[in-house]
């Protein structure tokens, strides 16, 4: 993976210094909060409900198992003993001081760690497919791309105050596993008809308030003009993108209300403009970036057969071991949705032995997943027994991902000053309703997201079955949406009428489950039968 | 009543105005009737306080305030989802409040 | 509108040019257009920059206005400007933070007349912060990739 030259080096101790210089000025009077706040969010420091939390970035979710040992440590040393895995690959800490900030970013800093532009209006952590380098059917390895981005908006001078926040993944498959098309750009690495790679531009996606999916604005960018035409969509919406209401600010309303074309024409313009300004790195800048993302010295005449005698380790297998491009080799992830838990936590604990784990059974690195799951990219499948049993032992082996189970969920209300209602308990209920009954398995892929209001941290609108807390009256109510997808086959959910209370979701979400069960054909998913069914059907068992 | 709350400038952790200064216990607020505004700006300017705002609440016999809205009572108890974490990590039927 | 709404010399708190000040009143973009003995034209938030560039050959100072420091647009029409070629000064004005110095000095502005005067010390800090930069503007500076590469 990635390693920090002098001058990376350099650029995030000089942040940490601009930070600690920031927050003396803040402490001393010098700035009003309405000046210090943007400051703080710049480096992932939001004021939430019970204290400060800050955001650590985790670029396109690649993580070494040093990384990971010190973000336990800092779980501990600033925190209280816990992080939480974000669906944007970071994590966030949710005690943290003010006066400490500054000493946890230079711990940060020594392993190569920043909480730069992980909140505030400008270009943030750039997402990618949690099994980058590792996934059978990737064209090239995504996160070299990702890097030369994330070095480009790294304090880009000119978009540091966007309308809005800017979103940008990258992957390099045709299966999407990054939610790529619900991004302000989504970037797919392809291969054009003269067998050159370049980029395709997706842009103009967003969840939110008004979920939307990217349209295609070019099909082929050139490898050596990637980062010219990404400043060029910047600066097309950094002029022209809404400021008058927060809420219509995000790309996705301007390309909308501009339409697809004229925005597509105008960013050519610039990029045409752009292009005789040099603003390119070579391609040999591409190239020293690849060095770092060289396959690990996989093993060769590896077994490819693991002992299924034990049930639960078979079990587990099935749902969290995924095909790895070498023989011998699975990507494994590892849940943290145990039943009846908060999703995305782990514990300092969990944390120092997923990382020891990362070093000793896959090449020194792990991932963060969108799904808030963390995956151990490179894993020989004949020591998966031995894994397995190093899992179960830290409660970190349950085999539901992908399963009802595997819940996407904001941390709500619990945590949240933007939040309408509290999405974990909610999650917490569903998780332990499909263990009693049993049925969590038999359902197969059933992708639930959570999301405790509308800004849709958690997805709501690419659930298969999607929930959005909503604020009645005072009160915690819950809206079901069905038929979201954030994967290729990108659809957004619908409601499927009024809302329920917090023990009606859980009934409401059992009926959907059922009727599924009831109607579904060979080899559908809940989506499947959903689509082709319909929504009607599931309204009549909700609403009968 | 009318009670004033925020969160501490150097700790983030939740504040309510007790008549003389900043109490972590919600039971220690005091109704400011119309001098809200006045103190929340005199704090802010001390750098006392963050993020203040005045919200709606009411007192029993027993002197428990009580948040009329329910973002304000999870901030006054801590996260519902982890007991160990609250203000009251002993009395699991403090989460009853909340809701 | 009225016609003449810039800041005046003894309002530049930082200046990086060696020229002598630019003394000639701003007029609004609209007002610029209309007339061909303006020198100085100030940009608000919403004007469309590109319309001064059949222009730039008559203009000497540019004042680009940020009302709130939160709105960026001002980045983006200094670039378009140093971009097109223009070398005369750009002037930030209006609410300017220490924290913004540096980064509108890589888009361009060469010169600041912050509405509230800025902490000097504060203020040569903020300048002098960054040894090194990643993106490749107009300001002259080698971006790392170029270092990296020689």
């Amino acid at each position: 993976m990635y390693k920090y030259d002098n001058y990376d080096q350099e650029m995030v101790d000089t942040r940490v210094a601009e930070f600690r210089d920031q927050t003396r000025r803040r402490l001393e009077g010098k700035m009003t909060e309405d000046q210090f706040k943007p400051l703080r969010l710049q480096n992932g420091l939001y004021l939430q409900l019970h204290a400060y939390m800050l955001r650590v970035a985790v670029p396109y979710g690649t993580l070494n198992s040093t990384q990971m040992h010190a973000l336990a440590d800092i779980a501990d040393k600033y925190d209280r003993g816990y992080g939480h895995f974000t669906t944007r690959q970071n994590i966030q800490y949710n005690w943290i001081k003010l006066e400490e900030a500054p000493d946890l970013l230079a711990d940060l800093a020594k392993v190569e760690m920043h909480a730069i532009q992980t909140s505030g209006n400008c270009i943030r952590n750039i997402s990618s497919d949690q099994y980058a380098g590792a996934a059978a059917d990737e064209l090239v390895d995504p996160r070299p791309y990702a890097e030369l981005l994330r070095q480009w908006s790294s304090f880009h001078p000119e978009f540091l105050h966007l309308p809005r926040k800017f979103k940008i993944c990258v992957i390099a498959s045709d299966t999407d596993r990054a939610a790529m098309r619900l991004h302000d750009i989504g970037i797919q690495i392809v291969k054009n008809d003269a067998g050159e790679i370049g980029c395709a531009f997706y842009v103009g996606g967003g969840m939110g308030r008004t979920p939307m999916i990217a349209p295609l604005i070019r099909e082929f960018v050139p490898l050596d003009q990637l980062i010219t035409y990404s400043e060029a969509c910047l600066r097309v919406y950094n002029r022209y993108g809404r400021r008058d209401n927060k809420y219509k600010a995000r790309i996705k309303i301007l390309v909308h209300e501009m339409g697809k074309d004229e925005y597509a024409r105008q960013v050519e313009e610039e990029f045409a403009h752009l292009l005789e300004q040099g603003i390119e790195p070579p391609l040999a800048e591409l190239e020293r970036i690849k060095t770092y993302f060289q396959d690990p010295e996989f093993k060769t005449g590896l077994t490819d057969k693991a002992d299924r005698s034990d049930e639960n380790f078979a079990r587990w297998v099935d749902s969290n071991c995924m095909p790895h491009k070498t023989p011998g080799y699975v990507a494994v992830t590892i849940s943290l949705k145990p039943v009846g838990g908060i999703p995305g936590d782990a514990s300092t604990e969990q944390m120092h032995v997923m990382a020891d784990l990362a070093k000793e059974y896959s090449f020194d690195e792990c991932r963060v997943t969108h799904a808030q799951n963390i995956v151990l990219p490179h894993v020989e499948i004949g020591r998966l027994n031995e894994l397995y049993g190093k899992l179960a032992e830290a409660g970190l082996a349950t085999a539901n991902i992908d399963h009802i189970g595997d819940i996407i969920a904001c941390p709500g209300l619990d945590y949240c000053s933007l939040a309408n209602a509290r999405s974990i308990p909610v999650a917490q209920k569903i998780s332990q309703r499909f263990a009693e009954n049993g049925k969590g398995e038999t359902l197969g892929q059933l992708k639930l997201k959570i999301s405790g209001c509308i800004n849709a941290c958690g997805h709501h609108h690419a659930g298969h079955i999607g929930i959005l807390g909503v604020d009645k009256k005072g009160t915690e109510n819950y809206q079901l949406l069905l038929g979201g997808s954030e994967a290729e086959d990108t659809s957004l959910a619908k409601i499927t009428g009024p809302g329920f209370d917090e023990a009606g979701i859980v009934d409401a979400v059992e009926k959907a489950a059922d009727v599924y069960l009831a109607q579904r054909e060979d080899g559908e998913r809940f989506l499947d039968t959903y689509r082709r069914i319909g929504m009607d059907p599931f309204k009549e068992a909700l609403y009968a | 009543m009318k009670i004033l709350t925020g969160n501490d400038l150097l700790t983030g952790l939740v504040t309510w105005w007790d008549g003389q200064g900043w109490s972590p216990h919600v039971d220690d607020a005091v109704d400011v009737g119309d001098e809200a505004e006045t103190i929340l700006a005199r704090e802010e300017a001390a750098r006392r306080v963050n993020a203040s705002y005045a919200i709606e609440a009411t007192r029993d016999e027993a002197g428990k305030v009580r948040p009329a809205h329910i973002k304000d009572r999870v901030r006054a108890l801590g996260p519902t989802v982890r007991p160990d974490l609250t203000l009251k990590p002993a009395e699991p039927e403090a989460l009853n409040w909340v809701i | 509108m009225p016609d003449n709404l810039g800041t005046s010399p003894n309002e530049v708190q930082f200046r990086f040019r060696e020229d002598e000040v630019v003394d000639h009143p701003a007029v609004t973009v609209d007002s610029f257009l209309d007339q061909s003995n303006a020198a100085a034209v100030r940009i608000e938030p919403g004007d469309d920059t590109r319309e001064l560039l059949p222009h730039l050959g008559r203009i000497k100072l540019v004042e680009v206005n940020f009302p709130g420091f939160m709105d960026g647009r001002g980045y983006s029409a200094a670039r378009v400007l140093r971009e097109a070629g223009y070398e005369g000064e750009i002037r930030a004005v209006g609410e300017v933070l220490i924290d913004q110095l540096a980064i509108m000095r890589r888009c361009g502005f060469d010169a600041f007349a912050p509405a509230d005067m800025l902490d000097e010390t504060d203020a040569e800090r903020a300048f002098g912060l960054w040894d090194n930069v990643y993106q490749k503007t107009t300001d002259g500076r080698a971006p790392i990739w170029q270092k990296r590469h020689g």
